[in-house]
């Protein structure tokens, strides 16, 4: 199947007089781990939210596995796991409770599954949520996700706030999730680390607008440090859009996404981690202010897609 | 649990900035130089592997893709991958002996040029980084 497991065009809501998220247009490719990057503020939580269904568009159009989400559609909110970080658990439930809780309300739940995991996490059916660390009530609030067995798996920041020993295993066992049933995540995260290691799609939002969204391995492929003394810096190669720039006394240095071959003898050349490449377009979010144009940048050979 | 020991495990540096189905690869490569791990051995399933390191099972399945292509590892249906009999670790560089010598040569040049081993993997990388893997 090809049907992108989110599609959006144009997609904005706005919040009173404030907008959320503004002309979002994006498509996220089925079979992947797609991490979505962005300050506070960017619009992260608004798009997810209205991709598991909890919120309506102001103008623009959504898609989810192929249809538009609505709360009235529950044949499509059952193929779809969303999870925030307030973790919706009762506090007095003891977690077999919360699993029947789960199976009533879910006609996909996996019960077998849903004991198997928090199983092998070493938590009780017993054990009440309350007494739970915030570690294992994460651990329980995505088995409850992974019970419904999803296609599709909207995590909004799902390993925030966790001890690393706590992340890890929760993402461990997203990424178990992954490997045994095939199942789609588009997770929004601050930790770039975790995005290198457990992710292999990368959207980066700012101001609302997605400024970049492709396949990890590709994006640290088409990004490059150029570095030049500034007084007699060459022309930039064809096919180059500066990312960020950076100035010393004597050089200058870009950080550029780049669309042919370097043939260019003039520049330095280095290859920049994926955390200088995010942090580039994080840092050129944050200094091109709050209306950005499409194509602020450099760009010898189209913009940024 | 009656789990069989996996015969590697794997690590991952996240800030390497090496890529992580690169280090898989890198891993198995050096195990099978030691000795560590020897033709016929079994590598962990994915899911093993899952299990053992926070990593995306798409990156573990493409780097015994990339074992399976350098003849370090095979795949047997149903079964999972293995070490290769008697697998040739230098099989690249015997297929390189020209290339190999050429860059003996390059090197010695450079020296008597008075680079420094630094200067000769810094040239190196400046060329390499502006080949041609750019998707088009």
């Amino acid at each position: 199947m090809t049907t992108p497991v989110i599609e959006t065009d144009g997609l904005a809501k706005r919040f009173g007089r404030k907008w959320g998220l503004r002309d979002c247009t994006l498509s996220v490719p089925p079979g992947k781990v797609a991490a979505l990057v962005g300050p506070n503020g960017a619009g992260k939580s608004t798009l997810l939210r209205m991709a598991a269904g909890l919120s309506r568009p102001t103008s623009g159009l959504i898609r989810v596995l192929g249809r538009v989400p609505s709360a009235n559609d529950a044949s499509l909110l059952q193929r779809v796991g969303y999870l925030d970080q307030e973790r919706p658990l009762y506090r007095g439930f003891r977690v077999e409770e919360m699993f029947r809780f789960g199976e009533g309300t879910n006609p996909r739940w996996n019960m077998a599954r849903a004991q198997a995991y928090v199983d092998q996490l070493g938590i009780s059916l017993r054990d009440r949520v309350n007494g739970l660390s915030g570690g294992q009530q994460a651990q329980v609030a995505l088995t409850m996700c992974l019970a419904k067995q999803p296609e599709l798996l909207v995590l909004d920041e799902p390993a925030a706030e966790l001890d690393p020993v706590a992340r890890e295993d929760l993402l461990r066992l997203l990424m178990r999730e992954v490997a045994e049933q095939g199942t789609n995540v588009v997770l929004s995260t601050h930790a770039l680390g975790d995005v290198g290691s457990i992710c292999d799609y990368l959207i980066i939002m700012t101001h609302s607008r997605v400024v970049l969204a492709d396949d990890l391995e590709f994006v640290v492929e088409s990004h490059r440090f150029l570095s030049a003394t500034s007084s007699n810096a060459p022309a930039l190669p064809e096919g180059v859009t500066v990312i960020d720039t950076r100035t010393s006394s004597r050089d200058v240095t870009h950080l550029a996404r780049i669309t042919l071959p370097l043939g260019d003898e003039t520049w330095q050349v280095a290859v920049p981690t994926l955390d200088e490449i995010i942090m580039a377009y994080l840092r050129r979010g944050r200094d091109s202010g709050s209306s950005p144009s499409p194509d602020d940048s450099t760009t010898a050979n189209g913009g940024v897609s | 649990m009656t789990e069989k020991q996996p015969s590697i495990l794997f690590r991952l540096d996240p800030r390497s900035g090496i890529a992580p189905y690169r280090q898989l690869v890198d891993q198995v490569r050096r195990a099978v130089e030691t000795g560590r791990l020897r033709g016929g051995d079994q590598l962990p399933s994915v899911r093993e592997v899952v299990g053992q390191v926070t990593i995306n099972p798409n990156t573990v399945h493409r780097a015994y893709r990339e074992l399976e292509n350098r003849g370090l590892a095979e795949g047997r249906l149903g079964l999972g991958t293995f070490v290769t009999e008697n697998p040739d670790v230098h099989a690249t560089e015997a297929g390189n002996v020209e290339l190999i010598r050429q860059l003996q040569l390059w090197a010695k040049r450079a020296r008597a040029a008075g680079l420094l081993d630094d200067d000769m993997l810094e040239l190196l990388r400046q060329i390499l980084n502006r080949d041609e893997r750019v998707r088009s």
